[in-house]
């Protein structure tokens, strides 16, 4: 990040923290908020409780703010609240959101319409289903110069300002033939179409692929530059707001509890969840071991007293239990946090990362041996000639970006693809293509899960009955013993055995997640093939993921075969490396090789791409 | 900390909202009235009670059909065989309709292309003549009457059922499951049709008034129970001439079935609401609905 670190405190929080610091030459903000609370609305069966409270920020023009926190924290619900927008069933029970000195809550439903776009501008979360499918981009554009003045001559600029240099082809596409990147280009095009004063960035490059995120990035802050546009950035991820961000702000049970300059933030956190966030962010600096953090954010209208981090805190005091803490400045730019031992947090080296390296195990004689495989969908070619092996007890990662075939790779090795030729050789035996040809003995032994949790569980069964299913299949068990080992499959993932009557709706995303790792591990695999499986999952439940399965892999002997388009994590959970670039196997090789080494030029542009808090300050 | 069935929760929200509360009186009435009318008709529904198309009397409180029956007796009689036919047509079609819809939606390829062309060319036909092809060829038995009309509902389920099955087939549950090698039969049994429930709720409903129409339609038309037994449908056609007389005869009949089909419909209509919360859960949960904001 190039943010210069002697900057001015644009970022300190309003009213409560004092400003150590006079903000010398800098007018009033372009954002701020103060004490925003918004609330579920009271009705006769639940009483008021708070989702947000005490969230005050602001925001200087031509900065960012990045807004951090797990899914359930509140960002979301506050950056909705920057536009005048409530979710369904809450309201909002107090606080200003001053735009350029002018609140904007209490105006109403038509002036607010005005000023959506014009002043406030939104970037969605999944463009795709932002864009007008049946209209072509060029009208949609058109349409906001329509209702909100400005000349459609400037299409054009707008475009190539959102980095899409030649708009023609573009302009005359329809949303679903553009590619994500594009897509979320367009969106970003509209969002600054009107010079809007305030953008709000709700986890714009999630579903990005690295390279396609960096370039996303380094087109809003450039944009926010020239223009001088006030941003916030929400996003769950640590690396990505520390590529873009000039001040960072971390929520937590709809608490605001760390705010500060992102390099200061992130070289000396000062709230433990901060430092617990930190450490579960997989680097690609060392394959330090990920540290997931035990427990899980309460439930508004569900906390505890006191500090509403305290029970999953390593750092917990008997006062913590008293009061909610109020923020402490701990720098004299305006770094704060709402802990009560903030300096003494700040105070610790870095983030303490315990940098253990792996154990590589020995490769043995492979389980899993793909050589010359070749996938065409009708005529186009998706995977050419690829070669891979995977040790016992080794751990094989692929990567790639979206469209590189990695996911097809997945699902020809489990069957569920079977027009591929060349060979699969599984445990020493050649495997038949689909799963209609494989032994019961090679079915069992080879298991998958997939990427989505949400929709890798039947949501009309039982968490017992999703877990029980494959046993049912496989081994004709006594109802006595079949519970014994859901039991065990459960224990195993680190859920309770008191989750076997549960439904998944009832589960958070990362409980289901293991629920479908137990699922594949109740048949006591040989390999494992994970598609992505911590790509819809928060940073510090992908951390406990990733801690749970190298446990199991190493419990348990299992070979794995772990695709992702995280690099970081790579390092962190993976042996061999195989990157795979348009269907080509492009290197593989050792981790630690291939990703400090690496050979080939898209490899080396692929880590190049990776956000991190290495580039900071 | 079992949970209910999701059928059961769906109807207990809709009988709690006024609509669904509203469609399940006025439905109920009907067949409370075609249920235990025979027992407490106060004639034989055969027995020549007064003079034909006579007026409302003491003696015949509705007044006498065209050939003097007792309007009163016929229209409680004439009701139960009516709604058990539209019942059993009813489960048959969506039964048979639903099992190919998602048959063609699980399997693709092959079976997809045989059973949607199938249903297509059986669609090509209205329903009512349909049944009226197949009545007038093997002439009018109460088996066949419902057989034909579970066989004009099954290809309009049969697209409802396909269309929702495909975007369930496609759900990595059920990929988690073929994977597994588990048979087709299995998975669609166990993970796809549970999560049809509420779509064949709501066709349930549908399909019972259409039912209702084209039975009683055919009975009209002299296809359904014969003279002299009580139904609905005959009796309307039966007294149609002697409307000016004594209109209850066609009245009462009419008034009854049209009291049933609004009720099932608007009850219906209560269900498809009442499981769009329900069969949310199917997706990905907490979608971002904006509204208005509140100012407290």
């Amino acid at each position: 990040m190039t943010a210069p670190s002697e900057d001015i405190p644009v970022a300190a929080p309003a009213e409560e923290i004092p400003a150590t610091k006079a903000p010398a030459g800098v007018g009033t903000p372009r954002l701020a908020v103060e004490n925003l609370r918004i609330v579920m609305t009271p009705s006769r069966r639940r009483p008021e409780a708070d989702v947000v409270d005490q969230v005050s920020f602001t925001v200087q023009p031509g900065h960012v703010l990045g807004l951090v926190g797990e899914s359930g924290s509140g960002k979301t619900t506050v950056a909705l609240a920057l536009l005048g927008l409530v979710k369904r069933g809450l309201s909002i029970g107090g606080g200003k959101v001053l735009i350029d000195g002018r609140d904007i809550l209490p105006l109403s439903e038509h002036e607010l319409q005005k000023i959506r776009g014009r002043t406030v501008a939104y970037v969605p979360q999944d463009p795709g289903s932002a864009l007008n499918p049946v209209l072509k981009v060029g009208t949609q554009l058109h349409e906001v110069f329509a209702i909100h003045g400005g000349g459609a001559d400037r299409l054009s600029q707008v475009m190539a300002e959102a980095g899409l240099e030649d708009p023609k082809p573009i302009l005359a596409s329809y949303p679903h033939q553009l590619s994500g990147g594009q897509q979320q280009r367009v969106a970003l095009a509209m969002a600054f179409a009107c010079r809007p004063q305030l953008i709000v960035l709700d986890e714009p490059t999630t579903g990005l692929d690295v390279t396609t995120q960096r370039r996303v990035l380094d087109t809003v802050r450039g944009l926010c530059r020239t223009y001088q546009v006030a941003a916030v950035y929400i996003s769950h991820d640590l690396a990505v707001v520390a590529e873009i961000a000039d001040h960072v702000a971390v929520m937590y049970s709809g608490r605001l509890i760390e705010i500060g300059a992102a390099s200061e933030l992130f070289s000396r956190p000062a709230h433990p969840y901060t430092r617990g966030l930190m450490r579960a962010v997989p680097s690609m600096e060392s394959s330090h071991e990920l540290l997931g953090m035990a427990g899980s954010p309460p439930r508004p209208g569900n906390r505890p007293a006191g500090c509403a981090f305290r029970p999953r805190c390593e750092f917990a005091v008997a006062e913590c239990e008293l009061r909610e803490p109020q923020p402490v400045v701990v720098s004299d730019t305006g770094h704060a946090a709402r802990c009560v031992r903030a300096v003494e947090v700040t105070s610790l080296s870095g983030t303490a990362l315990t940098a253990r390296e792996r154990a590589v195990p020995p490769a043995g004689e492979p389980v899993l041996t793909i050589s010359d495989m070749s996938v065409s969908y009708t005529d186009k070619p998706v995977l050419r000639d690829v070669n891979l092996a995977v040790g016992a007890k080794q751990s094989v990662a692929i990567v790639g970006t979206s469209g590189s075939g990695k996911t097809t790779l997945a699902r020809c090795v489990v069957g569920l693809h079977k027009d591929w030729s060349g060979t699969i050789t599984f445990d020493g035996k050649q495997l038949p293509p689909g799963v209609r040809g494989r032994t019961q003995d090679q079915l069992r032994k080879i298991q998958f899960v997939a990427q989505n949790p949400y929709s890798s569980l039947n949501p009309r069964q039982t968490i017992g009955q999703i877990i029980g299913e494959p046993l049912a299949h496989f081994t004709k068990l006594p109802g006595r013993q079949q519970d014994q080992r859901i039991g065990d499959a459960l224990t195993a993932v680190a859920l309770r055995e008191s989750f076997a009557p549960r439904y998944p709706d009832e589960l958070s995303g990362g409980e289901r997640q293991r629920v479908a790792l137990a699922r594949a591990l109740v048949l006591d695999p040989e390999l494992l093939v994970c598609d992505e499986i911590t790509s819809a999952l928060d940073v510090s439940v992908q951390a406990a993921i990733v801690e749970l399965l190298l446990r199991l892999q190493d419990e348990r002997g299992l070979s794995l075969l772990f695709i992702t388009h995280n690099l970081p994590l790579v390092r962190s959970i993976a042996d061999d490396v195989t990157v795979i670039s348009a269907g080509q196997v492009c290197e593989s090789g050792p981790v630690t090789q291939v990703l400090t080494a690496p050979k080939t030029a898209y490899t080396q542009q692929l880590i190049a791409d990776v956000p991190g808090f290495e580039q900071t300050g | 900390m079992a949970r209910r069935p999701e059928a059961v929760v769906i109807l207990g929200r809709a009988v709690r909202t006024p609509r669904g509360a509203t469609g399940l009186v006025i439905a109920g009435c009907v067949i409370l009235v075609a249920a235990i009318g025979p027992a407490v008709a106060p004639y034989s529904s055969t027995e020549f009670v007064t003079s034909p198309f006579a007026r409302a009397s003491r003696v015949a409180w509705l007044g006498g059909d065209v050939l003097g029956r007792d309007v009163l007796t016929r229209t409680l009689d004439g009701g139960w065989e009516l709604l058990v036919m539209a019942a059993v047509a009813t489960a048959l079609g969506v039964f048979v309709g639903a099992v190919l819809g998602v048959m063609a939606a699980y399997y693709g390829g092959w079976w997809d292309s045989v059973i949607m062309r199938a249903v297509d060319v059986i669609l090509a036909f209205p329903q009512l003549v349909f049944a009226l092809l197949l009545v007038s060829i093997l002439g009018p038995k109460i088996w066949l009457i419902v057989l034909a009309v579970a066989i004009s509902h099954a290809p309009q389920v049969a697209r409802v059922a396909r269309a929702a099955a495909l975007d369930i087939s496609e759900r990595d549950f059920v990929k988690a499951m073929q994977i597994l090698g588990i048979p087709g039969r299995r998975i669609i049994r166990k993970d796809v049709l549970p999560n049809l429930t509420s779509v064949l709720m709501v066709e349930i409903g549908l399909r019972l008034t259409y039912s209702m129409l084209v039975i009683a339609g055919l009975s009209f038309l002299g296809f359904g129970l014969q003279p002299p037994a009580a139904s609905w449908g005959l009796m309307i056609n039966e007294n149609r001439v002697g409307l000016i007389a004594n209109p209850w005869g066609v009245l009462m009949p009419a008034i009854l079935i049209a009291l049933f089909t609004i009720g099932v419909n608007t009850f219906t209509d209560a269900v498809a609401r009442a499981s769009l919360g329900v069969g949310g859960r199917v997706t990905e949960p907490e979608p971002v609905a904006l509204v208005a904001r509140e100012v407290t």
